[in-house]
C-alpha cells in the first residue's frame, strides 16, 4: 500500500533535512553579533513551539471530524497529534529555558510570554492525558476527549492575550526579544529548520498512529478468533 | 409555546430544583461560605505585614477559585445518585439546557459565597472598588460556564471529583488574570473586556459541546 | 399491503448484527431482531448476557460499537425503566414528576401524575422524599416516571426484579392493558409471568 511504502522514504527525507538543518543552524549561519553562540537554539527553538501549535490545531481539528462526521478512526488520530503536541511543548518549555539561561542568566523567566503560555498549555494538555485514561475505553471517552481538545485550542489565543495582559502588572521587566533581526542566510536556515521540525513532528505523528492502529488490529483479530 | 420559551422554562426548571435540593440538603453552599472565610483568615497568617494591598487581592482570587471548585465538584452529584442524569439525557429537552440550568444554580451559589467573601475581605484586607466587583462577577460567569461542563467530565472518570482541579485551573489562569487585573491596574476597563471576551467564547463552546460529553 | 415502506412503517425498532464493546469487553455480539408497532418483544438471558446493554442501546443511551439500530419516533415517544430509578433522591414523587412532566411537555402533568402515583400506590407518599422511600416504592416511582408521557415505545429492563407483590400486580394489569397499544420491549429473569402478553421473544447468550 502506497501510505504504508512512503513512510519509510518520509523518515529518510526528514532525516536528510534535520541534519541539513542542524549543519545550517550551527555552522553555515553568521554569529549573532549580541548574544552570541546560544542564540543559535533559536533556530530550533521557535520551529519547535511553531510545530506544536500547529499539532495542538491539528489535534482540535480531528476532534472536530470526530464529532461532526462521527468517524471513530479520528479519535486516535486527535490523541495521537495531541501527543506530538506535547512533546514539542515539552521541547518548547527546555530549549526556550536553556535560550533563558544562555541569553539572560535565568532558567526561567515570567517576562517571557511565549515561554509563559506554553506551561499553561503544558499543563491543560497534561491534564488531556489523565483524563483520557482515567475514563473507559468507548464512545464516551473518545467524545469527551475531543471536547476538551477543543477547549484546548480555544484557549490558545485567549491565554496569549491573557499574559499579554498580565505583564501590565506582573513583571515589570520585560525580557521581549523575539529574535534577531534575520538577514537573508539566518532566514534561510530558519525556514530549513522550520520544515525540518515540521516534517519530524509529522513523520513521528505517522509511526505512532501506524503502532496504535496495530494495536487496535491486533486486538480485534484476538477477539474474533476467541 | 415557542422553541425559545420552551427551551427558557426547561432551564429555569432545571435551575430551580438545583436551587431547591441545596435549600433542603444545605451542605454545599454552607461548605462554600465556610472554606472562603477560613482561606481568608489563613492568608491573614500567610501574608507577612506590609504586604502590599495587591498581593493581597490575588489571594482573594486564589481564594475564589478553590471556593468554586468547591462547589463544582459536587454540581453533578443529585444526578449521580438516582441515575437522574439517564433521565434527563432521555428527556426531549436540549442537552445544552442542562448545562445552562446547572450553571446557572452553580452561578448562583458562587455569587452567595462571593456576597460574603468581598465584604469579607475589604474588611480583613483592604476595600474593593466597583471595577473590582464588575470584574468578580464577569469572572464567576466563566468559572461557572466552564466548570460545571468540566464536572460532567470528571464525574465520567473513574477518577471522579479529584481529576476536576487539574481540569480546571489551567481553564481558569485567563479568568484570574482578567479579575486581578480588574481589581488592581489602572485599566481595569480593559481586563472586563478580556473577561467578557472569556466568558463569550467559552460559554459558546461549552453550550455547543455539552452534548457530547453527556451522551454516548 | 406488502411494500417495503408500508412493511417499514409497521417497524418500531429494528436492529441488525448489533455489537456493544466497552473497552476490551464485548457484551453483545450479532444481535438482531425486529419489532412491529403494538409488539411485546420479552428478552431473556442469564446475568451478564447484554440484556441492560441491548435495552440501554434502543433507549439511546448507549450507541452500539457495530451493526444497525433504527428506531421510529424520538425521545418524546419512548418510556424507560432501567437498573437505577431516574429520580432525584431528594425530591418528592410529586416534585419529581413534575419536572420531567414538563421536560417531557406532557399538557396535563399534574392530572397525570395524581393518577399514576394513585394507579401504583404512591398517593400516600406523594409529597415524602425519595429517598424515604422502600426499593419497591422507588420502582414503583420509575414505572410513573416513564408511563408519564404516554409514551408510544415502552423499554423496560427487569422491571419486576425490584418490584414488592403489590406492584407487581400493578404492572402487570398495565402491562396487560398497554399490550397492542404500545409498543414494548421488556427484559426479565422471569418470562412466564409475561408469557401471555408476548408476541416475540429474544434469548440471548
Amino acid at each position: 500500500m502506497s501510505s504504508r511504502n512512503s513512510l519509510p522514504l518520509l523518515a529518510f527525507t526528514t532525516t536528510a533535512v534535520l541534519g541539513l538543518a542542524v549543519v545550517l543552524a550551527l555552522l553555515v549561519a553568521p554569529e549573532d553579533v549580541d548574544q552570541g553562540v546560544s542564540q543559535r537554539i533559536f533556530y530550533f527553538h521557535v520551529p519547535i513551539a511553531l510545530t506544536a501549535y500547529l499539532c495542538f490545531g491539528l489535534g482540535a481539528w480531528k476532534a472536530l471530524r470526530l464529532l461532526w462526521v462521527g468517524d471513530e478512526r479520528r479519535d486516535l488520530e486527535s490523541y495521537t497529534w495531541i501527543h506530538q503536541g506535547t512533546i514539542f511543548g515539552a521541547l518548547t518549555l527546555i530549549t526556550g529555558s536553556i535560550w533563558a539561561k544562555a541569553s539572560w542568566g535565568v532558567w526561567w523567566s515570567w517576562g517571557s510570554n511565549q515561554l509563559v503560555l506554553f506551561l499553561v498549555l503544558f499543563l491543560f494538555y497534561c491534564a488531556y492525558f489523565m483524563l483520557r485514561f482515567s475514563i473507559e475505553e468507548g464512545a464516551r471517552r473518545e467524545r469527551i476527549c475531543a471536547v476538551y481538545a477543543l477547549f484546548g485550542v480555544a484557549l490558545i489565543p485567549v491565554s496569549f492575550f491573557a499574559i499579554r495582559l498580565a505583564s501590565d502588572f506582573i513583571h515589570p521587566t520585560v525580557f521581549n526579544r523575539e529574535g534577531p533581526q534575520m538577514t537573508g542566510t539566518m532566514f534561510g536556515a530558519f525556514l530549513v529548520c522550520w520544515a525540518a521540525v515540521t516534517l519530524l513532528a509529522y513523520v513521528m505523528y505517522r509511526v505512532e498512529l501506524v503502532g496504535k492502529r496495530t494495536d487496535v488490529n491486533l486486538r480485534e483479530l484476538r477477539e474474533a478468533l476467541s | 409555546m415557542s422553541a425559545l420559551t420552551l427551551y427558557a422554562s426547561d432551564v429555569v426548571a432545571l435551575a430551580r430544583k438545583d436551587l431547591r435540593l441545596e435549600l433542603r440538603a444545605r451542605d454545599t453552599l454552607p461548605a462554600m461560605l465556610l472554606f472562603v472565610l477560613s482561606t481568608l483568615v489563613v492568608f491573614h497568617f500567610a501574608l507577612p505585614t506590609g504586604t502590599a494591598d495587591d498581593a493581597a487581592f490575588g489571594l482573594l482570587w486564589i481564594a475564589l477559585v478553590f471556593t468554586a471548585l468547591l462547589g463544582l465538584a459536587r454540581a453533578w452529584a443529585p444526578e449521580r445518585e438516582g441515575g437522574a442524569l439517564d433521565g434527563l439525557v432521555l428527556a426531549p429537552c436540549d442537552r445544552s439546557a442542562i448545562w445552562l440550568g446547572k450553571t446557572l444554580a452553580v452561578l448562583v451559589f458562587l455569587t452567595a459565597a462571593e456576597l460574603v467573601a468581598l465584604p469579607a475581605f475589604a474588611l480583613f484586607f483592604a476595600p474593593v472598588d466597583l471595577v473590582a466587583v464588575a470584574g468578580v462577577v464577569l469572572a464567576s460567569i466563566g468559572i461557572c460556564a466552564v466548570g460545571s461542563l468540566l464536572a460532567a467530565m470528571a464525574a465520567a472518570s473513574r477518577g471522579r471529583e479529584v481529576i476536576l482541579p487539574l481540569l480546571f485551573l489551567p481553564l481558569a489562569i485567563p479568568l484570574v488574570v482578567g479579575g486581578v487585573g480588574a481589581g488592581i491596574s489602572p485599566q481595569g476597563a480593559s481586563y472586563l473586556t478580556f473577561l467578557g471576551l472569556y466568558d463569550l467564547v467559552f460559554a459558546i463552546l461549552a453550550w455547543a459541546t455539552f452534548e457530547y460529553v453527556i451522551t454516548e | 399491503m406488502t411494500g417495503v415502506a408500508t412493511a417499514a412503517a409497521r417497524l418500531v425498532v429494528r436492529g441488525e448484527s448489533l455489537e456493544k464493546r466497552y473497552g476490551r469487553k464485548r457484551v453483545l455480539r450479532g444481535v438482531s431482531f425486529v419489532v412491529p408497532r403494538g409488539g411485546f418483544l420479552v428478552v431473556t438471558g442469564a446475568n451478564g448476557a447484554g440484556k441492560t446493554t441491548l435495552l440501554r442501546l434502543v433507549a439511546g443511551l448507549a450507541a452500539p460499537t457495530r451493526g444497525v439500530l433504527e428506531v421510529w419516533g424520538d425521545r418524546r415517544d419512548l418510556g424507560f425503566v432501567g437498573h437505577e430509578p431516574l429520580v432525584y433522591q431528594e425530591l418528592t414523587a410529586l416534585e419529581n414528576l413534575e419536572l420531567f412532566g414538563r421536560l417531557y411537555r406532557v399538557a396535563d402533568r399534574r392530572e397525570r401524575s395524581g393518577m399514576l402515583l394513585e394507579r401504583f400506590g404512591l398517593w400516600d407518599a406523594r409529597s415524602d422524599r425519595v429517598s424515604t422511600y422502600s426499593r419497591g416504592m422507588v420502582q414503583r416511582l420509575a414505572l410513573c416516571r416513564a408511563l408519564l408521557h404516554d409514551p408510544a415505545l415502552l423499554v423496560l429492563d427487569e422491571p419486576f426484579t425490584a418490584l414488592d407483590e403489590g406492584g407487581a400486580g400493578v404492572l402487570d394489569t398495565e402491562l396487560a392493558a398497554l399490550a397492542g397499544e404500545c409498543t414494548v420491549i421488556l427484559s426479565t429473569h422471569d418470562p412466564a409471568r409475561v408469557e401471555a402478553l408476548a408476541t416475540d421473544r429474544l434469548v440471548l447468550a
